[in-house]
């Protein structure tokens, strides 16, 4: 999931959205014209791999977890976010925003691209599955067979990313709530991306294999307003299974921990509330600011109770809302890698 | 102990408040006028690097060929790995003119310009898309009244621009395509050649600003050269005060020495006294220099808008620099003014004679000093004029000829003097005059230079005014042969505006235009055909013999004198043509107030070679007494919108009123300066009859009355005047020339011819007597009304 919702409208790029408690009745379409995520709606591929421009806000994810001809870890995120200013579906009235970034065990390089559509600059096609800003792209035949390339100021990539089972639908069969108050997106992924591929660093070129993990996503609310950021977890655990999970920090105390659990035939099973603990044992200075790096992560249910550490703390995103993304490494009851994602530490 | 002799210094001044005003009111004009230049100078360079800095100094692409880039080719760019951002410069109407358009791409543009400064101040979601907001300096905001809520005042947006999305920029400013293309600073790890996408593109460093300021720098060196001038002119008033006051307080100087006061705590108190009147004097001259600069600057505005469309903010803003650089330049000329006086105070003698000297006495020396640093002036010009290159130089030159003409002006005079004696030698006191006048140049020649040097500025300079005028308007009889121009309002209507004009006229010009980088640089290419109109009108500089047969034919091309020059071009060479290819030069034109360059082409190798031109005007030719009724068919039974329809005589007035506006900075320059030399000679003469009683006294003894004594020093201001004024003219003449046929060509790449207005000085000759004249009154009716008591006294003191 990772609640990218509150990190878009705090985006400043559109309109301060008007954060009101919509709960359950959101049914249909809202008062400002946007349509809302529906519990009874079902995903058709690969239609739904392609944008809503009906939805304020959606998001074509990866983050991938590589080990590269060198031996070492290697992080890899790719991201395309979609942004309506305005509830017309009009493509000039949707703003295209990139971020690229690869994680090194001593660096982190990130580059941000902004484009409006309808400039032919950015967008998203479902057949052949193509999304792209500028020169990058994640683009094949399907999106289960895609090569994914980006580059900054300091680093370039290209990989191959191939997935052999189908789409993990998230939450309530891609209805994913977001609070006890009943704010939600559609979200599905895909979690078993075999990827190789090469980076390409200032001090030269790497070879790496590894895991991808695709996260879509669209929704027209925000978080509400307590909801000040949150920490949303990835992992590959070495014995197959896939786990995601996220806290939702609220300014009350009452944190909305959720996520689910995946078998390695691609079987989800979402979490309640209070299923997964997650909390915070490493801290970094980062960026003028204390961002927790190391987490002890809990989950009774499946007898897992593992250290969560960033391979690179200092993997900082200082884009135009900057927040903390990177890869890192499981231990304690499984082991395994993944990817680690913090927002809203001031 | 100091308090006393500060005091004793001080009474001097209380005892002569019109001596003390004169002290401040010449240094207060001195600083005035320089830094009321010097403002309206710097309000036009920050408005200037306001407007090129408005999106910073990265490099941008443009196409090869100056045309618009498609959005298909930015794309592409990005798609390449390029981090470009599309700019749309054009224009929008406005109230007073038109308005530049600055169309941009917030989400790819670099974040840290200006531009973006100010997208920042609104909600970017209502910046963005086709009737996003327009963002405006408060004072451009309200020309753009009419696009209602739309239009947001932001302060320090450049002048005369709006600031827009790039949808809103393409339909505001009717422009289908980008401008250009900003190149960020930090590009990615990996790019495809520029070639393979975009191969008509060519990355230039921005140097509109350099080119803007290029342009008027001409126009500020002249204001500057103005401001010099009348600080110098200034100068001379309070060195004539200060040297007055110095020489009438020898005696107290001398009795403070006496009585044991040092040379060094005179001097220091002398120097504090001085500070203390600079100071007073620059924060005089400041306020005044400032409202100067607010009263011209609108004109001054005025003029780089319709000259070279540099957009300049009409209200002025002062900075502390500014303010400080008056104050230094009032002390630096009370220094220079009073140098020479407190060194003779440091040589002073306790106890010397306390009688006036030095300064009233003839030095052959000093002469001699004169006549050698006018050698050196003279050697400068004549290097600057013949090795010279450039403005400066031009500069320079007319510089140094100013200083050797009036370091020449007392040896001049003197000659003169001694010419006029010797015409007139009838009588002792003819004779008497004569020699009392010669002993009086030194003293009085400073202020003469001053006054040679404001009419010889006010003669060249008119001279040079009046020369453009006749030449201009000459030239615009020439130039706007055609008694009608229209345009149609697109190509679609080309067509029938022609088949309907043609059986109503005598003759059908195209005047057809394409805009093009002309060897580097924004120039105009227009075309025309073969026509009697333009073999017998056309003002050409230069030509081919048979010019008007080959436009016939097509072949060749002409070039405007500009361009010319720029290009060291004359009939024959061959001149290389944007698009990739070359042709004759077959004439060269003159082409008055344009400062691009520009090409005439045949009309048909205009159409062939650059297919985008724009065919919409014409040049109609028709008896001036059918032209009402052209004017009523064209707009009622065609239906052309009365803008698109302008007649010779309203184009012509339009032409002289934008010339008329660049010189009346000029001319309000040359008023006040010629009224600071007026001062100067005021004081001069006044400091003079305060000491001329004990040579006046013996010749109201042995019988001239008063009056007769006031007649003649009232006439020798006059006549001096007078001398000067001829003295004057020569000098004045060589500045025309300077100014028509070295700056001129220098500045804008025209060279006119010179004409003499011997009316416009017969005017200047009254204004100066008149000048003199009153100058002279004052001291002459001090004289005829002094008391007999004090001319009796003279002999009792025994001085």
């Amino acid at each position: 999931m990772n609640a990218k919702t509150l990190f878009l409208a705090v985006m400043l790029l559109i309109t301060p959205l008007v954060v009101s408690a919509q709960g359950f009745a959101g049914m249909g379409a809202s008062s400002d014209g946007y349509a809302l995520p529906d519990r009874d709606n079902r995903f058709s591929f690969p239609a739904d791999h392609g944008p809503h421009p009906g939805f304020r806000i959606e998001w074509w994810y990866v983050t991938a977890t590589l080990t590269g001809d060198d031996g070492e870890t290697y992080g890899v995120q790719w991201t395309l976010f979609r942004n309506a200013l305005r509830p017309t579906r009009d493509p000039a009235d949707q703003i295209w925003l990139g971020h690229a970034a690869v994680s090194t065990p001593s660096g982190h390089f990130h580059a941000e691209r902004l484009a409006r559509g309808g400039s032919g600059q950015a967008g998203v096609t479902a057949v052949p599955f193509r999304a792209e800003i500028d020169e990058w792209s994640l683009a094949g035949p399907n999106l289960n067979n895609v090569t994914l390339t980006a580059q900054g100021t300091e680093f370039a990539y290209d990989l191959s990313l191939r997935a052999d089972r189908p789409f993990v639908l998230q939450g309530d069969r891609g209805f994913s709530q977001k609070s006890a108050l009943g704010l939600a997106s559609h979200y599905y992924s895909q979690p078993f991306y075999a990827v190789q591929g090469n980076i390409s660093l200032a001090s030269g070129d790497v070879r790496v294999t590894g895991q991808a993990w695709l996260d879509r996503e669209w929704s027209s609310q925000p978080l509400t307003a307590t909801q000040t950021g949150w920490d949303w977890i990835s992992l590959h655990l070495d014995d197959g299974n896939k786990l995601m999970g996220y806290r939702l920090r609220d300014a009350s105390g009452d944190d909305y921990v959720v996520g689910t659990w995946i078998t390695p035939d691609g079987t989800p099973a979402p979490f309640a509330p209070g299923d997964l603990k997650m909390s915070p044992n490493t801290w970094a200075r980062i960026a003028g600011r204390d961002v927790p790096v190391g987490w002890r992560v809990v989950l009774p249910k499946h007898d897992l109770e593992v250290s969560v550490n960033a391979v690179y703390p200092q993997s900082w995103m200082p884009t135009i809302v900057p927040y903390w993304e990177g890869p890192v490494t499981v231990s304690g009851t499984h082991s395994g890698r993944g990817y680690l994602e913090m927002t809203g530490y001031e | 102990m100091t308090q006393t002799v500060l005091h004793a210094l001080l009474s001097h001044w209380t005892r002569r408040p019109f001596q003390f005003m004169t002290l401040i009111l010449g240094l207060a004009l001195a600083t005035a006028l320089w830094s009321g230049v010097q403002a309206i100078n710097a309000e036009a360079r920050k408005s200037y690097d306001n407007a090129a800095g408005i999106l910073g100094g990265d490099p941008v692409f443009v196409r090869k060929d100056g045309e618009l880039i498609a959005p298909e080719t930015f794309v592409a760019l990005r798609q390449g790995g390029w981090l470009v951002s599309p700019v749309i410069d054009g224009w929008m109407p406005a109230k007073d003119g038109r308005v530049r358009v600055l169309g941009i791409d917030p989400l790819t543009m670099p974040l840290t310009t200006p531009a973006g400064g100010a997208v920042g101040e609104v909600e970017i979601t209502d910046f963005l898309g086709e009737t996003g907001l327009i963002l405006a300096a408060p004072a451009t905001a309200t020309r753009l009244a009419q696009y209602g809520a739309r239009v947001r005042a932001i302060d320090g947006i450049a002048p005369g621009l709006a600031i827009m999305d790039i949808l809103a920029a393409q339909t505001t400013a009717n422009i289908d395509g980008f401008t250009r293309l900003t190149r960020l600073p930090d590009q990615p790890f990996r790019q495809s050649p520029l070639l393979d996408i975009a191969p008509d593109l060519r990355l230039e460093t921005p140097g509109s600003t350099a080119d803007l300021a290029r342009l008027t720098d001409s126009f500020h060196l002249n204001l500057t050269a103005f401001g010099l001038l009348s600080f110098v002119v200034g100068l001379f008033i309070v060195n004539g005060a200060v040297g007055l006051a110095f020489e009438q307080r020898r005696p107290v100087f001398r009795t403070l020495r006496a009585i044991g006061v040092t040379t060094s705590q005179l001097v220091t108190l002398l120097i504090f006294e001085l500070l203390a009147f600079a100071v007073l004097a620059g924060g005089l001259g400041i306020a005044i220099g400032y409202i100067i600069a607010a009263a011209l600057l609108p004109d001054v505005a005025a003029t780089l808008r319709g000259l070279y469309g540099a957009n300049v903010e009409g209200t002025l803003t002062l900075s502390p620099a500014w303010w400080l650089s008056g104050l230094a330049i009032a002390i630096l000329g009370t220094a220079l003014a009073a140098a020479t006086s407190l060194y003779q105070v440091t040589r002073l003698k306790p106890l010397a004679t306390a009688q006036p000297r030095a300064w009233v006495r003839a030095s052959s020396s000093t002469r001699r000093f004169q006549l050698g640093f006018a050698a050196s002036a003279l050697c400068l010009a004549f290097l600057a004029g013949t090795l010279g290159d450039g403005l400066f130089a031009g500069f320079t030159l007319l510089g140094s000829l100013l200083v050797a003409a009036a370091l020449m002006l007392p040896t001049a005079l003197s000659l003169l003097l001694v010419l006029g004696e010797r015409v007139t030698r009838n009588g002792p006191v003819m004779q008497w005059f004569w020699a009392d006048t010669r002993q009086q140049l030194p003293g009085l020649s400073l202020a003469l230079m001053a006054l040679l040097l404001a009419l010889a500025a006010n003669i060249g300079v008119s001279t040079m005014v009046g020369s453009f005028r006749l030449t201009f308007t000459g030239w615009l009889d020439q130039r706007l042969a055609s008694e009608v121009y229209i345009g149609a309002e697109d190509a679609a209507q080309v067509d029938d505006l022609v088949a309907f004009v043609t059986p109503r006229v005598d003759a059908v010009l195209p005047i057809w235009h394409t805009d093009a980088d002309i060897l580097g640089a924004p120039g105009e290419i227009y075309g025309i055909i073969d026509h009697p109109t333009y073999r017998d009108n056309w003002p050409m500089l230069d030509a081919v013999p048979d010019l008007w047969d080959r436009i016939a034919q097509n072949k060749g091309a002409m070039v405007n004198e500009q361009l010319a020059r720029r290009e060291n071009l004359t009939p024959g060479d061959t001149i290389a043509m944007p698009g990739g290819w070359s042709t004759t030069v077959t004439g060269i034109y003159s082409d008055y107030g344009n400062p691009m360059g520009q090409i005439i082409l045949p009309l048909e190798t205009l159409i062939l070679r650059y297919p985008d031109t724009d065919r919409t005007d014409f040049g109609l030719r028709i008896a001036p007494d059918d032209i009402p009724d052209l004017r009523r068919a064209l707009s009622e039974d065609f239906g052309l919108p009365p803008e698109n329809i302008v007649d010779q005589a309203s184009l012509k007035s339009f032409s002289l009123a934008i010339f008329e506006r660049t010189f009346a900075v000029s001319a309000a320059l040359n008023v006040l300066t010629l009224s600071v030399a007026a001062i100067a000679i005021l004081t001069s003469l006044l400091t003079l009859a305060s000491m001329r009683l004990p040579q006046l006294a013996p010749l109201w003894a042995i019988g001239l009355s008063r009056q007769t004594l006031g007649r003649i020093e009232f006439m020798r201001a006059m006549i001096l005047a007078a001398l000067t004024f001829i003295l004057a003219v020569p000098v004045g003449l060589m500045l025309a020339w300077v100014l028509l046929a070295v700056i001129n060509v220098e500045a804008f790449g025209w060279k006119l011819p010179m004409h003499l207005f011997p009316g416009d000085w017969l005017w200047l000759f009254v204004l100066s007597l008149i000048a003199a004249g009153l100058a002279g009154l004052w001291p002459a009716l001090r004289l005829t009304r002094q008391p007999p008591a004090d001319l009796i006294r003279v002999f009792a003191h025994e001085r």
